[in-house]
């Protein structure tokens, strides 16, 4: 290798580390901001701001949700297996939405903690693992069972 | 010749235009076969005979053309990055060509990523869109394809062309391990990869078998546009030396 292209090696070799050092720094630095949602621990720590839209993700607490009869109302739990967040919408929720299905729900947290939700998206995790959950639970020592790893039924 | 050679011979024969153009022609009809075999077979395989998602139904099929295309825009970015440094350290027109070649058809594969993932989301996530981290860095690299696309076409000069396009590719190269590990380091909707390196993928052979066939295929077919898009960009920058002519004369 000759000293000029040693040279250009030792700046390509400046810029794809510089570039990763400055970037990871920001991400690291920006960590919290990146995160989609809260998860149930977060919101009973009081890291999520009160009344401001935030987002808030778990598993649907088997047996909590509770139909209105008259409107499109629900309320449900979510959960981490750690902590629980009371969840109320009114809206259509999303056809994979069930119980024991991981979620994520948009909305604002009011004084009581129960967060009005405007929009609740589904976590697809069934098949694979769910990622945040499982890691929180497994955490907490509390890895359960998820229901269905398998595809065929 | 006294300088001691780094890299292997056919390294410093594939700098030559003309080698280049000639290996890559015997190549061709094989990853052209290849490609053709593995994605309708891959896809046939995928569509009919692989079993439907319990929960999804038949919507989960899309997997088939999501994440071989997620895989490939991500393997065209490292291998244009790649092609960015050795044209950048030892002025390699072939890399360049190479890092120029590859651009366009690494954006598809991200449009086609994306538009796949935006698709299944409706339904299944209920959002077209969400500002997740897995998502969001996806749609940078599709711009970064278009920034080095851009910068291609914008710089008349080729050489500085190459230059400019090979330091952008360099630069956006922090995005892959992003792209990556975004679904690890923070709580994003999108849910984790279906294919890791070091296990077992989360699904029954049934299903991940006819996927990777197509992610193969997608390899084979990336080879077979990249060559093509290579061989013309050759003819065309050679244009003027005698062996082309002579390839035209006797066409």
């Amino acid at each position: 290798m000759t000293p000029k292209r040693k040279q250009r090696l030792l700046v390509v070799l400046f810029i794809v580390f510089g570039v990763s050092a400055a970037v990871g720094l920001t991400l690291f630095a920006l960590n919290q901001n990146i995160n989609l949602f809260y998860s149930p621990t977060q919101i009973a720590a009081g890291e999520a701001p009160v009344n401001t839209r935030i987002r808030a993700g778990g598993m649907v607490v088997d047996g909590s949700v509770k139909r209105d009869s008259e409107s499109l109302f629900v309320r449900f739990d979510i959960t981490d297996y750690d902590k629980t967040v009371t969840v109320e919408y009114t809206g259509i929720l999303p056809d994979l939405f069930r119980e024991g299905q991981g979620i994520v729900a948009q909305g604002s947290l009011n004084e009581q903690g129960v967060l009005q939700a405007v929009e609740v998206l589904a976590k697809h995790d069934e098949n694979y693992m769910p990622p945040e959950v499982a890691e929180a639970l497994e955490k907490a020592g509390k890895m359960p069972m998820p229901e269905g790893q398998e595809f065929n039924k | 010749m006294a300088e001691k050679k780094w890299m292997p011979r056919w390294f410093y024969q594939l700098a030559s235009p003309r080698w280049c153009y000639e290996i890559t022609g015997k190549l061709l009809p094989w990853f052209f076969a290849a490609a053709v075999v593995l994605l309708i077979g891959g896809a046939v395989w995928a569509l009919l005979f692989a079993p439907a998602d319990y929960q999804q139904g038949n919507s989960f099929r899309i997997i088939y053309l999501h994440v071989p295309s997620a895989i490939l825009a991500q393997s065209a970015y490292m291998l244009m990055a790649v092609a960015g440094a050795v044209g950048l350290i030892w002025k390699m027109k072939v890399a360049d060509m190479v890092l120029k070649s590859a651009a366009p058809i690494g954006a598809s594969m991200a449009v086609l990523a994306l538009a796949t993932g935006a698709i299944w989301g409706k339904p299944t996530w209920g959002s077209w869109w969400v500002w997740d981290a897995r998502l969001t860095s996806m749609l940078i690299l599709f711009f970064l394809y278009l920034g080095v696309m851009a910068l291609n076409s914008a710089i008349e000069n080729e050489s500085t062309a190459a230059q400019a396009s090979a330091v952008l590719a360099l630069v956006g190269l922090v995005n892959i391990p992003i792209i990556k590990y975004s679904v690890e380091w923070w709580n994003t909707l999108h849910q984790p990869a279906t294919f890791k390196l070091t296990e077992k993928p989360a699904m029954p052979a049934e299903m991940w078998l006819p996927l990777l066939v197509m992610v193969i295929g997608f390899y084979c077919f990336f080879a077979v546009s990249l060559m093509q898009r290579l061989r013309n960009e050759i003819i065309w920058r050679e244009r003027r030396t005698g062996w082309v002519r002579e390839l035209l004369n006797k066409q």
